[in-house]
C-alpha cells in the first residue's frame, strides 16, 4: 500500500473491505488455476494428431509454420493487420500532442563500433530464421523479431532518426506483409478454390513469399511503435538539428 | 509432477500476480505492466500444457497452443505499445495518472497538473 501512495499524491489506501476482498478473491481465482491444471489429463496429443496427417500438404516441413501460415492462415493474417492497425493507431493518438518528443539519442564510441559489427549479422540472422523457419523452429514472427530489435537498437544509438525514411518507404513497408498475404490469399480464391487456401504445389514457395513480406512489415512495425511515431515525420529532428548546425 | 505442469502453475502464479496488480493498483502504467504480466502468465501455460505428451512415439509438443502464443506475443507487444502511447496522451491531456473510475476508490482527490498539460505558448511552436 505503501508504494501506491508514494506514487500518487493525494492517494489513499482503498477501503480495507475491498482490497481484502479483492486479495481473498485473487487468492481463490489462483486456487480455482491450479485445480483446473492439476485436473487435467497428464498426457494429452492434442491437435497433433491432426496436424502432422495433414503435415504434407501444408508445404513446409515445420508444424508451427504448418499452423500459422496454412492452416490457421486466418489468424496470422488478422495478426498482421493488428499490427498494423496499432501503428495506425498510434499516428491517430499522438495528433494534436503538444508533449515534447525525446531527444535524440547518441551513442558512445563503444556501442557504436559494437554496433557496426552487431547490425550486419541481425540482419543475417533474421534472413536465416526466415528461411529455416519451413523446417525448424523459426519463422516470420521471430526473423521480423530479430530485424525490429536491430532497429530499436539503430535508433537507441542515434542511427535511425525522425526524418532518416522516405514517408513513400515507410508506408509501403507497413503495409506490405498485410498486402501481401490479403492479395495472395485473395488470388488462391481466383486460381485456387478458397481464400487462402494455395494451391499444394505452391504452397512452400507462397509461404515463403508471405513470410518474407510479413518479417519486413513486422520489423518496421516493431521500429515504429518503439519510436512512438512516424520515423518518416523529420519535424522533431529538423528543430534539433538546426541547433546543433 | 511433470516439468511442464510445474510451468503452468508458475504461468498461473503470473495470472494471478497480475490480477492482483491489475485491480489493486490505480496508476495506469502499473496497469500496462500487469496485463502484460498477464498475458505472459497465459502464453506459459498454453505453451506448457501443449506439452503433455502421450508417449515417446510423438516427441513434438501440440503445435497449435505455440502458433497460437507466437501470434499473441505479436499483438501484447503492439497491443502495449498502443496503451503507451495512450496513457502517454492521457497524462498529457488530464495530467493525471490513473483513471477517474479510480478516484473514489482510491481517495483521490486532485492530482497536480502533468508535466505538459499546460505549456506555455511559444515553446513548442513547431510541433503539430
Amino acid at each position: 500500500m505503501k508504494t501506491n501512495e508514494d506514487m500518487i499524491q493525494g492517494a489513499r489506501a482503498p477501503h480495507p473491505i475491498f482490497y481484502w476482498g479483492m486479495t481473498v478473491g485473487v487468492i481463490l481465482f489462483f486456487a480455482a488455476l491450479v485445480w483446473a491444471i492439476l485436473s487435467l489429463p497428464p498426457a494429452a496429443p492434442g491437435l497433433f494428431r491432426q496436424v502432422s496427417d495433414r503435415m504434407p500438404e501444408s508445404g513446409v516441413e515445420s508444424m508451427v509454420t504448418g499452423v500459422l501460415l496454412n492452416f490457421r492462415a486466418y489468424d496470422t493474417l488478422l495478426e498482421i493487420a493488428v499490427l498494423l492497425v496499432a501503428v495506425l493507431g498510434l499516428g491517430a493518438i499522438r495528433l494534436g500532442s503538444r508533449e515534447p518528443l525525446p531527444e535524440a539519442f547518441t551513442a558512445g564510441p563503444v556501442l557504436m563500433e559494437f554496433l557496426r559489427f552487431l547490425t550486419p549479422v541481425m540482419v543475417l540472422l533474421a534472413g536465416y530464421l526466415l528461411w529455416v523457419g519451413s523446417k525448424y523452429p523459426g519463422g516470420a514472427f521471430q526473423a521480423g523479431a530479430v530485424l525490429g530489435a536491430a532497429t530499436i537498437l539503430l535508433q537507441i544509438a542515434g542511427n535511425i532518426r525522425a526524418g532518416d525514411i522516405p514517408l513513400w518507404l515507410e508506408k509501403t513497408v507497413l503495409i506490405s506483409g498485410v498486402f501481401v498475404f490479403a492479395g495472395i490469399g485473395a488470388a488462391c480464391m481466383f486460381f485456387n478454390d478458397r481464400f487462402l487456401h494455395y494451391p499444394q504445389e505452391y504452397a512452400k514457395g507462397l509461404i515463403l513469399i508471405i513470410e518474407a513480406a510479413a518479417t519486413v512489415s513486422i520489423g518496421a512495425t516493431l521500429m515504429v511503435l518503439f519510436a512512438g511515431r512516424s520515423l518518416a515525420d523529420p519535424h522533431d529532428a529538423e528543430s534539433e538539428e538546426g541547433e546543433h548546425r | 509432477m511433470t516439468a511442464s505442469l510445474w510451468y503452468a502453475l508458475i504461468g498461473a502464479g503470473l495470472v494471478t500476480l497480475g490480477l492482483h496488480s491489475l485491480t489493486l493498483t490505480p496508476h495506469v502504467l502499473r496497469k500496462v505492466i500487469a496485463l502484460n504480466i498477464m498475458g505472459n502468465g497465459v502464453f506459459l501455460m498454453l505453451i506448457s500444457l501443449a506439452r503433455r505428451l502421450p508417449d515417446a512415439t510423438n516427441p513434438a509438443p501440440d503445435p497449435v497452443p505455440q502458433a497460437m502464443v507466437l501470434t499473441g506475443v505479436v499483438v501484447a507487444i503492439s497491443s502495449t505499445a498502443l496503451a503507451l502511447a495512450l496513457l502517454r496522451r492521457y497524462y498529457e491531456a488530464s495530467g493525471r495518472t490513473h483513471l477517474p473510475e479510480d478516484d473514489a476508490l482510491w481517495g483521490i482527490e486532485e492530482e497536480p497538473p502533468g508535466r505538459f498539460a499546460v505549456m506555455p505558448d511559444g515553446e513548442d511552436d513547431d510541433d503539430h
